[in-house]
């Protein structure tokens, strides 16, 4: 039953938004049909939801492990777009390098510079007591403004200044670095895969190290690690910090594997629809994988909605948030009975 | 209003005496459990009837059925001689019962004056006249000493005052039957012994009293009649006059138990031999900014347990709390096997030879949604044989817990089970499990056996007393005098913040003790 609510509470987001739809007088089962035929109604729509999934899921992981650590982690936007800045320039400053260093060190760098960022607001916490939910929306704002500068500046594509056009992006990255494809004609690279090897490094992480026991002891009850002599405050910034390193890999996977180049918006707000996806997956890094993919899909196929059916885009918008109000709503609501059932249990 | 003489069927609440009530036969299967087993439970006017088992045996359920919350499967209830059936609380009330629930049913947002005007017509229609409220509260409380400001908000009250609003608020609806269920479990010894003031008040004035506990001398120091439930069943209904803790408590499990251990003489320490533990001239500031240590001294040597008695909120959690690294200490020292760990944090405590049981269990002990076995490597997760090289091993982890869930007689359905499912007595089992299977040098232990079980309790006394045997040094801090008494070798009075006296066990009396609680020094 309780697995099951996540499923309810997506069909009933989606019976409010036919009921939206019928206000605009939109058929809604067209409107429907067009959604899922935009998400895999063809190989290149399954191909295109799987590309959205893909930062997702690794976002969704880092949230995974930021919430069983007990800390919360908005800072994913800001974390992917550093990310993805440190891959682009570490390819673009080795661009004759093999494939073998281009490659993992494109992804290396992005883990460890978003790690970076994470662990910032983490130190803060740890050593200051600063909460972390401003600290990482601050970093957010950090992130887009170093992006803007550095894109305008000295990570400007040489072209754009020779043809005059000065769009903030990167130049492209060398091809050696990019991500392999998995289906010819389409944009879905082995990133993909890569998320879901890092989805079951996660659970080995969470469930059978010593670091993971220790950050989910200290999730569940920082007074008890505590007296057990575990340093709280090290392991919630450690949390961050990890948290932070797999955002930092969505960034670099995006670049590395989508737009071989660094360009605004490239976090696409991942960083927060990355939290939805790990809420939805139960926080945990397994249930990550299909959270993540129904997402990728309402993405996609949201789009091609639109185009069928002529619907404002603010329709598309207010879909996507009632999903998400209904699943963070249901999981409130299973664990609130679940509270009352244990409180009106006789007292043993 | 003055109460007027009493007519002899009326109490000076103006209500009509319940005389007798008997329930027949009551018995209320759940799931799984039959809760209540043919049940026959009596109560009469002007005296209070103790309801005695250990957690689970129905007595709970056996009053919920007399208020109207659980419909019986099969069910005689009479009342004055009358058959009743109580169909729903309000039933219940109107017929002059009232209960107090283990868990308060008061609205913390409201007065003491709403919460007992809640629920119940005015004489202003809709309206309430909250200023009659009021008065009547006032004449109740002076009656019966139960001291309430009505237009105080209940969140703002402590426990043993809302438990006072309570009481008031079951008299004000009438209630000429009281059933009290484990009133005591959350007030401290004083607020006990103002309670049963209030009790034995009622009693005399003529109401009926039920009081459930598990609490052997507090039957025995308030009620006259007992009636002990094991398993759903009732065991058997006799005078508290005349009856042991001894012989109640093995009606109570089932077996004979053992109340006063056997324990080999303590020796005293050669000389010259340092103490395990030692304390001296430790200040400590408590969560307000004052002083809650102020000056204390103290030793422990290999194989004595110290015993440190006290009311609650004198310094006794604060002390816990800087020999376990949880609190800072603002002068003073603290040294485990010579080792100065004044400032150690809970980790180099460890280190050096020290468990510790924390007083409030389910907040430092475990970590409830963590599985048994999980909580069973809390501090020894970090190194063989439970993990190498940073990674944990299954196997290893089930072995170990295994045995020590066995060993310890921890009764869990699986070492996956979340440990919040366990009850208090088994969850305190897995936390000695844990503390003493690490073979300490010293144990700081608090609390140890509060909401534990009989059956529990002398087990967990067992197992520190073997420990003791081995050359354990511990420091217990308990409220429990009896459990001090059993266990110690000396007894120290802790009362504001300084170590009153440490006599030895045989100069130790119950007198002399509550003496130094209140403060008196001879
Ligand atoms: N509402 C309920 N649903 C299922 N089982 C219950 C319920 N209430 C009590 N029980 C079971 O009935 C038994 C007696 O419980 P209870 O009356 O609360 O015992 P006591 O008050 O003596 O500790 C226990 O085994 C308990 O688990
Ligand atoms: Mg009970």
């Amino acid at each position: 039953m309780e697995a099951l609510t996540p499923v309810i509470a997506v069909l009933l987001a989606l019976a409010i938004g036919a009921i939206m739809l019928l206000a605009l007088q939109v058929n809604p089962a067209t409107a429907y049909a067009a959604l899922a035929d935009g998400a895999f109604g063809s190989t290149f729509a399954v191909a295109q939801t799987l590309v959205k999934a893909t930062p997702l899921l690794l976002v969704g992981l880092g949230i995974c492990i930021a919430f069983r650590g007990g800390v919360i982690n908005i800072g994913g936007e800001g974390q992917i777009i550093v990310g993805a800045l440190a891959t682009t320039a570490f390819t673009l400053g080795f661009p004759d390098a093999p494939l073998l260093v281009l490659l993992p060190g494109g992804l290396i760098c992005g883990m460890l510079v978003g790690g970076l960022w994470g662990g910032i607001a983490g130190v803060l916490k740890a050593r200051f007591g600063v909460n972390e939910i401003l600290t990482t929306i601050m970093m957010n704002a950090i992130a887009v403004q170093l992006s803007n500068f550095l894109l305008r500046g000295p990570m400007i594509d040489p072209k754009e200044i020779v043809s005059g056009t000065l769009l903030a992006q990167s130049a492209r990255l060398p091809e050696t670095s990019w991500l392999p494809r998995l289906i010819p004609q389409t944009l879905l690279h082995a990133g993909a895969i890569f998320a879901v090897v890092m989805a079951v490094l996660v659970y080995v992480l969470l469930w059978r190290t010593v670091l993971g026991y220790r950050i989910r002891a200290v999730g569940l009850n920082a007074d008890a690690a505590r007296y057990a002599g575990i340093r709280v405050p090290v392991y919630q910034a450690l949390a961050l910090l990890l948290s932070g390193a797999l955002a930092g890999l969505a960034g670099a996977v995006e670049v590395l594997g989508v737009s071989h180049r660094m360009m605004e918006g490239v976090s696409g707000g991942y960083g927060f629809s990355g939290i939805v996806a790990a809420l939805f997956g139960k926080l945990h890094p397994l249930g990550a994988i299909p959270a993540s993919v129904l997402f990728g899909s309402l993405l996609v196929g949201a789009d091609k909605m639109q185009r069928a059916v002529q619907v404002p885009s603010a329709l598309i918008d207010a879909l996507n948030g009632l999903v998400v109000l209904f699943v963070v709503g249901s999981d409130i609501l299973v664990r609130r009975r679940a509270q009352r059932r244990r409180e009106q249990e006789p007292h043993a | 209003m003055v109460f007027p003489k009493t007519p002899m069927a009326q109490l000076p609440t103006g209500r009509d005496r319940i005389e007798e009530l008997r329930m027949v036969g009551i018995t209320k299967r759940f799931p799984g459990v039959l809760a209540n087993d043919r049940v026959d439970f009596d109560v009469r006017a002007g005296e209070i009837h103790a309801l005695l088992g250990e957690n689970g045996a129905g007595k709970s359920t056996l009053m919920r059925q007399l208020c109207g919350l659980y419909k019986p499967d099969a069910d005689e209830i009479h009342l004055n001689g009358a058959l009743r059936h109580f169909n729903s609380p309000a039933d219940s009330i109107h017929a002059g019962i009232g209960m107090i629930h283990q868990h308060f049913m008061l609205v913390p947002a409201l007065t003491v004056a709403e919460n007992v005007a809640l629920g119940l017509s005015s004489s202003r229609g809709p309206l309430l006249d909250l200023d009659r409220v009021s008065k009547r509260i006032d004449e109740l409380g002076k009656r019966y000493s139960l001291k309430v400001q009505p237009d105080a908000q209940v969140w703002q009250l402590s426990v043993g005052e809302q438990q006072r609003v309570e009481i008031l608020k079951a008299l004000y609806r009438g209630a000429a039957l009281l059933a009290l269920d484990e009133p005591t479990a959350v007030l401290t010894p004083q607020e006990v012994g103002e309670l049963f003031k209030v009790l034995r008040q009622m009693a005399a004035d003529g109401h009926a009293l039920i009081f459930i506990s598990h609490k052997l001398h507090e039957i025995i120091d308030v009620s006259q009649r007992v009636t002990v439930m094991r398993d759903g069943r009732v065991v058997s209904t006799h005078p508290t006059a005349g009856s042991t803790r001894a012989q109640l408590a093995s009606e109570m499990v089932g077996r004979p138990v053992i109340l006063e251990y056997e324990k080999k003489p303590y020796a005293p320490p050669v000389v010259g031999e340092a103490p395990r533990l030692e304390v001296d001239d430790l200040w400590v500031r408590g969560d307000r900014g004052r002083d809650a240590l102020r000056g204390v001294s103290l030793e422990v040597h290999a194989g004595e347990i110290l015993g440190i008695a006290g009311v609650s909120g004198n310094g006794q959690r604060e002390l816990a709390e800087a020999l376990t690294g949880l609190r800072p200490v603002a002068k003073g020292h603290v040294r485990v096997n010579g080792r100065d760990l004044t400032h150690a944090s809970p980790l180099q405590r460890i280190a050096a030879g020290q468990s510790a049981i924390p007083e409030e269990r389910m907040k430092d002990g475990v970590v409830k949604d963590f599985s048994v076995a999980e909580n069973l490597i809390l501090q020894d997760h970090g190194h063989a044989p439970f993990s190498r090289g940073g990674f944990m091993d299954p196997t290893a982890i089930t072995r170990e817990s295994a045995a020590l869930v066995k060993g310890f007689n921890v009764k869990t359905p699986t070492l996956d089970t979340p440990t919040k499912n366990l009850s208090g007595g088994n969850i305190q089992k897995l936390i000695l499990a844990r503390e003493l299977s690490r073979k300490p040098a010293v144990l700081i232990c608090a609390q140890p056996s509060r909401g534990v079980d009989i059956g529990a309790t002398e087990y967990i006394h067992q197992r520190l007393l073997e420990q003791r045997e081995r050359g354990m040094a511990t420091l217990l801090i308990s409220e429990d005098l009896d459990e001090l008494l059993a266990l110690s070798d000396r007894i120290g009075v802790m009362y504001e913040g300084r170590l009153m006296a440490v006599m030895d066990r045989a100069e130790a009396t119950l007198a002399r003790l509550g003496l130094l609680m209140a403060g008196v020094s001879s």
